[in-house]
């Protein structure tokens, strides 16, 4: 069987030198040599976000835990399963639970929302250990004070994403949750109505901060969980919060790279 | 047998209990000073941080998972399916805690011996990233997408019945990393747990680069080298924040009572309520007389304490156990970290407060919904 010549050329190596091949990887061919590695990283717009050689230490797993690209990954898991389940779901009262259930059990391959779920879940673990990570290699230190900032930003709105995609479901166990956050929001200081100094708004008698004007009713729309709060949290969700993170996201990745690369000992 | 053990564990994970434990070993687990650094080595909690020591930890942590998931009202509430992500959490949590302390450890010992850390050894080699990084994020990327996979297939997401506001399900659970300000509405009104508090901590975090000005510990593990602030820190979140956590999730049910794992969820489980104020219990039921007209002779007494407690406190600390810290610090860095702490402090202290005294408020000003 073994009629294997080293000289003769496999089918990917001549596929590597197509005209085609070569106009979508600016490097082309085999990466067998320094310059080619080099060159690989830095023709690659993903690729890019890294530099092109780093102290070893910093790739180790038991320096890093891959917590933060991990994080990353699992955002970008819980975006492509997202759109995925945007093409079926309805936010609206008549249809959110319905569209749901019609999911698991009308739609093919229907496990799209339990991706969706656990990717959520595990990613609020993920940035939590991350955080973790970064305190106890102390890499919060100077020059990286900001992009600290910047990561507790993030954890908070990963957090948020999370808790507006809990209404979706529109199910017992979504209504419910929210309503004690809302209540939360109803009690914040000044311009909540259950919260202290609610009365300090008013000019004579009338009243600026009340039922239909506080915080809990800015954050659903009305003065319980209902249709208002659906298209709120929804909008939130798929929109608001995603584009918001993904700036801080792009701020973050861009001062690990300009605070000097990963942190290591100098 | 069983049935004694499970009894025993359902009385020791109430709060009063396993709170009072867990705060009395931590700072010798996790000594923030020389002093209990040095005990903290000479009885030996420091194998904790070895590999025998993360074999028992996790070991343990699983031997109880197996003994708990034999009893049914133990697995009804761990497999509950929004619950299983924090079960998992704190597997995670023991094994990377282990995980940065042994190296923190391990990394101490090196230094003592003038080496250095392991990281600055490593980091005098350069390595390309491709393909050396690539091929790690390839690797990490293919095992978390197989779990997550998996997961999916073998979890279904929870989906309870069609929302109803007439019917409120008790007990009402915030989504579970929510469930630490959940537990301190236990202790404090909605506008200190939900929201003057979520404030602070995030605050508080952001602010940490800029209290801790020890510049040692940057860039690799140790923990010697930042005793402080390390157990400060893992008192904030594995104290505060998981705990409160696990014990939301797992231990509170119907009317938010306390369940112990083993035990059935009763809905009709009472608990005493003989919760009081401190204005009542001074003037009622100390001085025996009727509560004051005036709202601000009334609740005097909180205003006083709450005062003294933002005041005495820190001047009495300075002078005393955080003298180093003081000069370390200066006066500005000082007096945000000092505040952020007593206010972190004052969650345990309101605890113990309800616990020892049945203390409902300090200052109780229900007219103006402004109770403490």
């Amino acid at each position: 069987m073994s009629n294997h010549d080293p000289n003769k050329e496999t089918l990917f190596q001549k596929m590597q030198k197509t005209q085609v091949f070569r106009a979508i990887f600016r490097t082309g061919g085999a990466i067998d040599t320094h310059k080619k590695r080099v060159l690989v990283t830095l023709n690659n717009v993903f690729l890019h976000l890294h530099p092109v050689r780093l102290p070893k230490h910093a790739v180790k797993v038991k320096y890093t835990w891959c917590m933060g690209g991990l994080s990353f990954f699992v955002f970008l898991v819980l975006t492509i399963t997202g759109i995925l389940l945007m093409f079926y779901y309805r936010p609206t009262v008549e249809y959110a639970y319905g569209d749901v259930t019609d999911l698991s059990e009308q739609v093919p391959l229907g496990i799209m929302r339990e991706i969706h779920r656990w990717a959520a879940h595990l990613m609020v673990i993920t940035v939590w250990l991350h955080m973790f990570r970064v305190f106890m290699t102390g890499s919060y230190k100077p020059p990286r004070e900001f992009n600290w900032i910047v990561g507790v930003i993030l954890l908070i709105l990963t957090m948020l994403m999370s808790f507006t995609g809990y209404l979706l479901p529109w199910d017992q166990l979504a209504i419910w949750a929210i309503t004690v956050g809302a209540n939360m929001a109803a009690a914040t200081p000044v311009i909540g109505t259950a919260g202290p100094g609610a009365s300090l708004l008013a000019i004579g008698d009338v009243n600026f901060v009340h039922g239909t004007a506080d915080a809990k009713f800015a954050m659903l729309g009305g003065r319980f969980v209902g249709e208002a709060a659906l298209i709120r949290f929804y909008v939130l969700h798929c929109i608001g919060l995603p584009f918001v993170m993904m700036l801080f996201m792009i701020v973050h990745f861009w001062r690990v790279r300009k605070d000097g690369g990963i942190s290591g000992p100098t | 047998m069983i049935e004694s053990i499970k009894l025993f564990i359902n009385q020791i994970t109430a709060p009063q209990i396993s709170f009072t434990a867990i705060i009395l070993l931590f700072f010798f687990i996790f000594p923030p000073s020389e002093g209990l650094y040095k005990f903290h080595k000479k009885i030996g909690l420091h194998k904790l941080w070895t590999n025998a020591g993360g074999k028992f930890m996790m070991g343990a942590l699983f031997l109880f998972f197996c003994f708990g998931i034999m009893d049914e009202n133990f697995r009804l509430i761990v497999t509950k399916a929004d619950n299983v992500p924090i079960v998992g959490l704190l597997f995670l949590v023991v094994f990377f805690l282990w995980f940065a302390l042994k190296q923190g450890y391990d990394n101490d010992k090196r230094i003592e011996e003038g080496k250095g850390p392991i990281e600055a050894e490593d980091a005098k080699e350069k390595v390309l990233v491709w393909p050396d990084l690539v091929y790690i994020e390839l690797i990490a990327i293919v095992g978390c997408s197989i779990l997550l996979l998996v997961w999916a297939m073998g979890l279904a997401a929870p989906l309870e019945a069609p929302a109803n506001p007439t019917v409120s399900p008790n007990p009402s659970k915030a989504p579970w990393y929510f469930l630490g300000l959940q537990e301190m509405l236990v202790y404090f009104d909605p506008w200190i747990a939900g929201v003057l508090f979520p404030a602070i901590i995030k605050l508080g975090f952001m602010a940490i680069p800029f209290i801790d000005n020890n510049p040692k510990g940057a860039g690799y593990y140790t923990f010697n080298e930042r005793k402080m602030a390390i157990s400060i820190f893992l008192f904030l979140w594995l104290v505060l924040w998981i705990f409160l956590i696990s014990t939301g999730t797992f231990l509170r049910g119907p009317n938010w009572n306390f369940f112990g794992p083993f035990e059935y969820w009763d809905t009709h489980k009472l608990e005493a309520l003989t919760n009081i104020n401190l204005s009542e219990l001074v003037y009622m039921i100390w001085l025996g007389q009727a509560l004051p007209d005036n709202i601000l002779i009334r609740e005097m007494w909180g205003f006083l304490l709450i005062g003294a407690y933002f005041v005495i406190t820190p001047a009495l600390l300075t002078v005393t156990i955080f003298k180093k810290v003081f000069q370390r610090l200066g006066p500005v860095r000082y007096s945000v970290f000092i505040v952020l702490l007593l206010l972190a402090c004052s969650l345990p202290i309101k605890m113990y407060l309800r616990w020892a005294f049945n203390i409902k408020y300090l200052v109780a000003i229900p007219e103006f919904f402004f109770n403490i």
